[in-house]
């Protein structure tokens, strides 16, 4: 038997084989009824998206211990030396604080 | 007037599930030409549709619209097909004993006189589908995107994802291979 003659008349027999392009009734529906809704993004995009939230709320704390900070210098305050004493509170009461035996 | 395609793919990605619909119905039709040269049961080439666009719906913020809308759900197409084709493997089986009686007139009348197996004979096609069938899964899908769907090297490259010297090594032995089910088929019949 010619085998390439085979091969080469079943090929072409498969080139001219059209391909079904039928779609069942009512198959948009059915794939839109499955779609898992809600859940369009990956979990990299929901980190970038989280990531993105909290440093829009870190700046929005930056600017707004910019303007205290800038309100207390004008009033006379020093906002960095009270933040100090305030840090140093508790070291500073063991220092004064009388030994216990 | 119609939103473009590109309009429909911005909304679903901005979170309007609705603006999906029209893109599953426009190009459904291209994708069950390709599921059908894949699967044979309509069950199964409904799965991989439906497949197909669950994935497609997913990762479609992945879309950067620089090739046509088309273009990448093809690709995605022809990913999901072959995941197919592995996962049943299994139930391929090489058997040539139980062609069916139109099959093997076809092949008698190619012995006797060649010209007179006609090509669009429906016996044909049944056997090459068979043929194909038995095929490892990337022996028929490059077969099937080279020989039946006449695609170049690179475009199957690009659908595949495979190298371009993938592509011809995979093609050279799926055609090794073929030939190999054809000398089978030979002995079986006429040995």
């Amino acid at each position: 038997m010619n085998l390439t003659g085979l091969e080469k008349k079943l090929l072409a027999a498969g080139r001219r084989q059209m391909s079904d392009g039928r779609v069942p009734h009512g198959f948009a529906r059915r794939v839109m009824a499955r779609l898992p809704v809600g859940s369009t993004l990956d979990q990299a995009s929901l980190w970038a998206r989280a990531l993105w939230r909290s440093a829009l709320a870190c700046l929005a704390v930056l600017l707004l211990l910019g303007a205290v900070s800038l309100l207390r210098s004008k009033n006379g305050g020093d906002l960095g030396q009270d933040f100090e004493t305030t840090m140093l509170a508790s070291a500073d009461l063991d220092n004064e604080a009388p030994p216990l035996w | 007037m119609d939103p473009t395609e590109t309009e429909l793919i911005a909304a679903v990605v901005r979170g309007e599930p609705a603006c999906f619909e029209p893109l599953v119905e426009k190009y459904s039709p291209r994708v069950f030409a390709t599921a059908r040269r894949y699967a044979r049961r309509e069950s199964e080439v409904e799965d991989i549709v439906q497949e197909v666009w669950l994935k497609a719906f997913q990762k479609l913020q992945t879309f950067r619209g620089e090739a046509p809308f088309e273009h990448w759900l093809m690709r995605l197409t022809v990913h999901t097909c072959y995941d197919f084709l592995r996962s049943h493997k299994r139930n391929r089986e090489s058997n040539f004993s139980e062609l069916t009686e139109a099959e093997e007139n076809w092949l008698d009348r190619f012995i006797v006189e060649p010209e007179s197996a006609r090509e669009d004979a429906q016996a044909a096609q049944m056997l090459v589908q068979r043929l194909l069938e038995q095929l490892s899964p990337p022996a028929r899908l490059v077969l099937t995107l080279l020989e039946i769907e006449d695609r170049t090297v690179k475009e199957i490259a690009m659908l595949t994802g495979w190298s371009v010297p993938l592509v011809k090594v995979r093609a050279f032995r799926a055609r090794a291979q073929m030939r190999k089910l054809l000398a089978t088929m030979a002995r079986d019949k006429y040995v």
